[in-house]
Parts: structure tokens; C-alpha cells; sequence
């Protein structure tokens, strides 16, 4: 019964959690991968400036006509290129980018087994 | 050989760093689109300039003819320094111009054209910034020369003599 009880205060927690998850948060998850072209290191989310406000609009009426995330930057990628994305896509300019750390991550494991193996022996 | 192993992947680590890094150097961080061009304009329905009547793109830009449109506003300063370039483009016959009226109060909008002149043949107006993000225009003024419902050329910031001979020999 315990058990019970449990398991429905967890389903109703994740529920309650799950209502938050609207257009809202869509619009912000993109604001916020859009880099404000006219301010230097500022995101669409946290500019002011006309370009941003006007971007703002521009993505709450694609989400309004029903446009994916991933359509939306590809909307925005045909129009400013690559470069208003933050969050860069995997393709042959980011390959490296992409790689490096799972390499590094690698020859890290590498070392570290080694050194472990050299220990047991 | 737990030396070499070592050593070895710490100068590969190195000079993988050390070569990012150093490309990373030499490549600017601003904003620079691409001015050359062969887009088709974007689908757009729009007003215009003190009528209540809608217009789309396609109709605004449905001959053979140049267009150039120019994103503009009352309160944008370098737009009053191009805009008597924009008047001797006016008198070109291979071209018509499209005013863009960005962010704009009409008020103020008619008292810039009334008191420096009108060169366009038909202005759209923009209230919120949507269109011109349309265009792919970062801000004011912009300009865009448009043949056959393609843009084939951007122009970023206002226009100078140059531009306007590069223009005028484009459209010939």
C-alpha cells in the first residue's frame, strides 16, 4: 500500500512538472539558441535591441503557425546563414568541434586503464 | 613504453589545441553575411504606406523590371544621408524603388518624405520588424536589388556614390 501511495505522488509530481512543458518554453528553449547579430555576445533572449524584438515575434508566430524547432532554424539558417545558431549542427565545419572532446575522452579512458592494469599487475 | 604512451598523446592533445586555437585567431567573430546573392524574395503579404489596401510580394515585384528596395525609418539617421542617392536612382527608368518603412511612426514617416522628397514607387510598411527579417536585413537601412523575383544583390548600411554607379551599371 506503501508502495502504492508512493508511486502515485511520484506520477502526479512528473504530471504537475510535465504542465509547464508549453509553447513557452519552446520559444525560449529557441530565443535562447539565437545569437542577437547586432549585439555582440548577447542571445535573441537577452537583447533588447530591434533586431531581437523583431526576431522575438518572428518565432512566437512560427510556433503559432506550427513549425518545429528544427524547422524554425532552418527558417532562420536560410536567411542569416549558420551563424545565428548557437548550438552548432554536426556537419563537415564541426566535425572537430563535435569529435574532440569524445577523442579526448577516449585517450583519457585510455590512460586511465592503462595505469589501472599496470597497478593490478 | 608508459612514458612514450604518455608523451606521445599529450603532444597529439597539444597540437590539436594548439591548432584550433591558432585557426580561431584569424577568424573574425562579427556578424558578416553574404552580399552576393541569388535568392527568390520571400512570400509576403504587406500594407501599404497610408491605404488601408494589402499587397503581396508577388505583386509588388511582378514585372521584368530592377527593383530595389530600401529598409528605411524617419528616425535612421544614415538613411537621411543616402536618401538623396535614392532620388537620382528615382530618376533611372530601367529601375523602380520599394520603400520599406521599418518600426516607424507614419507621421514622421510622411514629414521625412515631405521635406526631403519621395523616390519611391511604392512604400510597404513594416511595423514590428517582421518583414525585414524576412529580407534576411540585420537593420536600417538595407538595401536589396531584386530582377525577376530574385534578390541578386544586398546592400548593408547606406548607399555611397560608389554604390549608386555599381547600381546604375548593374541595371543597364
Amino acid at each position: 500500500m506503501k508502495f502504492f501511495k508512493l508511486l502515485i505522488s511520484f506520477v502526479l509530481i512528473f504530471n504537475l512538472n510535465n504542465t509547464y512543458a508549453n509553447d513557452n518554453d519552446l520559444n525560449h528553449k529557441i530565443i535562447k539558441n539565437l545569437r542577437c547579430l547586432v549585439c555582440q555576445g548577447q542571445s535573441v533572449y537577452d537583447s533588447d535591441s530591434d533586431f531581437a524584438i523583431s526576431l522575438k515575434i518572428v518565432v512566437a508566430n512560427k510556433i503559432n503557425e506550427g513549425l518545429t524547432e528544427k524547422q524554425i532554424y532552418s527558417y532562420l539558417k536560410k536567411k542569416y546563414g549558420e551563424w545565428i545558431l548557437y548550438d552548432p549542427e554536426l556537419n563537415k565545419n564541426t566535425y572537430l568541434l563535435w569529435l574532440l572532446p569524445v577523442l579526448l575522452f577516449l585517450i583519457g579512458g585510455v590512460i586511465i586503464f592503462k595505469r589501472f592494469k599496470i597497478k593490478n599487475k | 613504453m608508459k612514458n612514450k604512451f604518455f608523451l606521445f598523446s599529450s603532444i597529439f592533445i597539444f597540437v590539436i589545441i594548439f591548432s584550433i586555437f591558432y585557426k580561431s585567431l584569424h577568424k573574425t567573430n562579427i556578424y558578416t553575411p553574404s552580399v552576393k546573392l541569388d535568392k527568390k524574395i520571400p512570400e509576403y503579404s504587406t500594407e501599404v504606406l497610408n491605404t488601408d489596401k494589402i499587397i503581396s510580394y508577388s505583386e509588388i515585384f511582378d514585372t521584368e523590371n530592377f527593383y530595389f528596395l530600401n529598409i528605411w525609418s524617419s528616425w535612421c539617421v544614415p538613411c537621411r544621408d543616402e536618401h538623396y542617392l535614392l532620388m537620382e536612382l528615382h530618376k533611372d527608368k530601367n529601375i523602380k524603388l520599394v520603400g520599406l518603412n521599418y518600426k516607424d511612426n507614419i507621421d514622421n514617416a510622411q514629414k521625412f518624405l515631405k521635406e526631403l522628397g519621395n523616390p519611391f514607387n511604392i512604400i510597404i510598411v513594416d511595423i514590428d520588424g517582421v518583414q525585414a527579417i524576412e529580407w534576411g536585413a540585420v537593420g536600417v537601412p538595407e538595401s536589396f536589388l531584386i530582377h525577376k523575383k530574385k534578390v541578386i544583390k544586398k546592400y548593408i548600411g547606406p548607399l555611397d556614390k560608389n554604390l549608386l554607379i555599381q547600381i546604375k551599371s548593374l541595371i543597364k
